[in-house]
Order: C-alpha cells, then sequence, then structure tokens
C-alpha cells in the first residue's frame, strides 16, 4: 500500500511512526507545531514598555525590621516551642559561618584520607591491567599490607564485603574467579591469581 | 535620588511633612540609568508620581538598601497582612469563628485553617480560647481574616495555644523591641526564670511561668519595661533573679 492511499491521521498514529526514523519524525512534529502556532490569535500592538513604579509601598513592619518569630521558650520550659524557635527564625549570619568552619574541618580529615586511598588505588588498578611482565612484586606487597591495615570504609572495603559475600560484581568476572581462591583479596593478589590459568 | 529623606533618619518628622523625588543632576555615560527604588514602610504614603508624604509623627527609620519608615508610639493596632497576632474567639457561628483582637473589626477565622482540619474533623476550638492566628486579608476596604495555617497546610505554632498564663496588653512599640532580631529585653528576660511567652503584634503578651507569683513578676517587669531606660531596666531585672521582688 502507497503512503498517498492512507490517511494523514493515520498515518500520524503512534504505530504508523515506530517504522520512521528519527528525522522524519522530527519534521513532522515541527510542522505540527508550525500549524498549531499559526492558528494561534496575537495582538499586533507595538511593544509598550509599562513606567516601572519607583516608590514601593508596604504595611507591615515585619519585613522592615526583620522581626522574629512570636512565639519564644525560655529554659526549656516548652521544648515545642523551642524547637519552633529554632526552625522558624532566620538563621543568623555568624552561626552560619561557624556552621561552614566545622564541616570544612570535617571534610579537610576525610579529603587527605582521599587522596591516600586514591594513590595505593590507582597504582594498584594499574597493575591490574599490565602483562605478567611488567609486574611489579614489591610494589603490591607494601600496597597490600596498608589496605589490609586500612579498616575506614572506601571503596577497597566495600569491594572486600560484596567479595566475600560473592554478590555481582562492579568490575566484572575476573574478580569473581579470584574470590574463590582468596578470602582477604586485594588488586595484587588477584591479578596474580588470575594470569594463572591464562598461561 | 532620596538624599532628602536620608538626611532626616534619626530625626522627627511630623505629619505633613513632603519630600521629592529629585532628578539626577549627572547623568553618567558609561553606565545605564538605574532607577533607584525605595520601599516605603508604616507612616510614609506615596502622593503622586515623585512625591512622599509623611503621616505619622515619629522618628525616621532606615534600613539598607532603600527601607524608610517611621517609627512611633502607638497602642491601636491596624491589621496588616502577614503579621501574627493574638485573639479571643468570641462567636463560634457555622464555619467561622470571630476572634478579636483589638482592631476596629472583628476577623473571621475558618475552621478550616487549621492543620488537619476537614471538613468532618473540626478543630477542638471554644469560645474564649486564645489562638495564635496570621492575617491573610487586611485592608481598610474588607473584613480580616486569619488563618493558623501556613500557605504549605503547616500549623508551625499558630493556632490554639495553653492553658493558664496571663494575658495582657502593651504598647505596639514595646512588641517591636521584643521582635526584634538583638533584643536587649528578650535577652535579659532570657536569663530569668524558665518560662512561656507568646508575642502579638496587637500589642498583646502571652506569659506562662511555673508560678502565679513569677508570671505575675514577668508580666509586670515587661508593663514597665515602656517606660525605662535601659540602666533602670538592668538594675529592675538584676532585682527579680535575685528575688527581691
Amino acid at each position: 500500500m502507497s503512503d498517498s492511499k492512507l490517511s494523514k491521521n493515520l498515518l500520524r498514529m503512534k504505530f504508523m511512526q515506530r517504522g520512521l526514523d528519527a528525522e522524519t519524525r522530527k519534521q513532522l512534529e515541527e510542522d505540527e507545531r508550525r500549524i498549531i502556532s499559526d492558528e494561534h490569535w496575537y495582538l499586533d500592538l507595538p511593544e509598550l514598555r509599562a513606567r516601572e513604579n519607583l516608590i514601593l509601598e508596604e504595611q507591615s513592619l515585619v519585613s522592615c525590621e526583620d522581626l522574629k518569630y512570636g512565639r519564644f521558650s525560655f529554659k526549656g520550659f516548652n521544648p515545642e516551642v523551642e524547637k519552633l524557635m529554632v526552625t522558624m527564625n532566620p538563621k543568623e549570619e555568624e552561626e552560619e559561618r561557624q556552621e561552614e568552619e566545622v564541616s570544612r574541618m570535617q571534610t579537610d580529615v576525610t579529603d587527605e584520607e582521599m587522596a591516600l586511598r586514591y594513590e595505593s588505588l590507582v597504582g594498584s588498578m594499574r597493575k591490574k591491567f599490565t602483562r605478567k611482565k611488567n609486574q611489579v612484586s614489591e610494589e603490591g606487597d607494601t600496597e597490600r599490607v596498608s589496605l589490609k591495615r586500612d579498616q575506614a570504609s572506601e571503596e577497597g572495603d566495600t569491594k572486600r564485603v560484596s567479595l566475600k559475600r560473592d554478590q555481582a560484581s562492579e568490575e566484572g568476572d575476573t574478580e569473581r574467579v579470584s574470590r574463590k581462591r582468596d578470602q582477604a583479596s586485594e588488586e595484587g593478589d588477584t591479578k596474580r591469581v588470575f594470569l594463572k590459568p591464562q598461561d | 535620588m532620596f538624599s532628602g529623606l536620608r538626611e532626616k533618619v534619626g530625626q522627627v518628622l511630623v505629619p505633613g511633612d513632603e519630600f521629592s523625588l529629585e532628578v539626577q543632576e549627572t547623568l553618567s555615560l558609561t553606565e545605564p540609568l538605574k532607577p533607584e527604588k525605595v520601599l516605603l514602610g508604616p507612616g510614609l504614603k506615596r502622593r503622586g508620581d515623585r512625591k512622599l508624604l509623611v503621616v505619622k509623627s515619629g522618628v525616621l527609620r532606615h534600613k539598607q538598601p532603600h527601607v524608610f519608615w517611621v517609627e512611633n508610639h502607638q497602642r491601636r493596632y491596624v491589621p496588616a497582612k502577614g503579621e501574627t497576632v493574638i485573639g479571643i474567639i468570641t462567636v463560634k457561628s457555622g464555619d467561622v469563628f470571630k476572634l478579636d483582637f483589638g482592631g476596629s473589626e472583628q476577623a473571621s477565622l475558618s475552621y478550616l485553617a487549621f492543620e488537619g482540619a476537614t471538613k468532618r474533623n473540626r478543630p477542638n476550638v471554644q469560645v474564649g480560647d486564645l489562638v495564635f492566628a496570621q492575617f491573610i486579608v487586611a485592608n481598610q476596604h474588607m473584613e480580616p481574616e486569619l488563618v493558623c495555617v501556613d500557605s504549605a497546610g503547616r500549623a508551625n505554632g499558630l493556632g490554639v495555644f495553653g492553658a493558664g498564663g496571663l494575658l495582657f496588653s502593651v504598647s505596639l512599640g514595646l512588641v517591636r523591641r521584643l521582635l526584634r532580631p538583638r533584643s536587649d529585653v528578650l535577652s535579659d528576660l532570657q536569663k530569668l526564670f524558665p518560662c512561656e511567652l507568646v508575642v502579638g503584634m496587637n500589642g498583646r503578651l502571652w506569659v506562662k511561668a511555673s508560678s502565679v507569683q513569677q508570671t505575675l513578676i514577668i508580666c509586670n517587669l515587661l508593663q514597665s519595661c515602656e517606660t525605662m531606660t535601659t540602666a533602670q531596666r538592668q538594675q529592675l531585672f538584676r532585682r527579680a533573679a535575685q528575688g527581691a521582688l
């Protein structure tokens, strides 16, 4: 059946459009949009710019003086109201600055730890993908030791946990092979164990 | 532009004083001409396109960048949209409560304007209850309306509050002094006794402390704060803290 015998509405239905490629579909959509926007009415007037009123009036004093929330409770007389006082009042700038400093200190520590982790991980990942000839065993030993010692949670730990449980691996089947042989596994060992059967 | 107005900040103005908008004398060719906006608070009204009129007698105050208002002594409250007040329920008729907040007429409060209220689940409000509510309609042409819920439907402390305690009225100026960001009256009060305080912008305060005597002491302290200097007030609070009152 040629296209000329089918009506336009039929061609516009969803099941007929599945066969078309993206370009023709976009073309059809644009044509439709153009037809629809042509049918919209608009005023053919020159652009009027409203004169901005410079003077604004405000009846309430709350915004003028930054008044606080009206309920107070002192020395823990009503704990719910104390909670409301904290949430409803706008936070003062000094408190915000102090909170920023505290959070920055916490992240500083974890940033350094992250850098250390990354160093060891990058090296071990690189070694994982090098051939047996290019591997350097000494570096692998020290990294294994350092990785064993570090107990704080980061990618290495989560991997170890997931490896122990034998769940879906983040890095593919290569690690699962080594997992069965090595319980306390990390990159150096897995690579060596993995390469053995291939040789 | 309003340099004449800026000069008078801190001075006393009386109704009838006029300020006019000045035209900029030197136009800079590099920067675009930015019209300076001015926000007028209570006490100042716009007259015509470029003139200001003072309608209350008091001291002119200014807040950066461009807010001006007149601070005066007043006991009569005029409702304004967005302000929270303490109202007393006077009439409970059908779907609407009528509250007395100290204005020229009573405000209406719909029973659906409480948190979690539906047509079947009506709020437990009786005649004579104290309600902390917020204005949503407050102009000279319409009956004022209050609600006990914010735009998201949460109560946030609005609604019927506490049994017991004492309700008394003060001037609007004292209420503003209490609600200011770094209020010294409030910080003095903080150190006294454990107590709960609700401040309505219609000049009504409600205080509750652990004993009747303490409640009365706080009430008297707040009422006398209006006419005292800072030193006198601090001395009085110190005496109250020591238990001499």
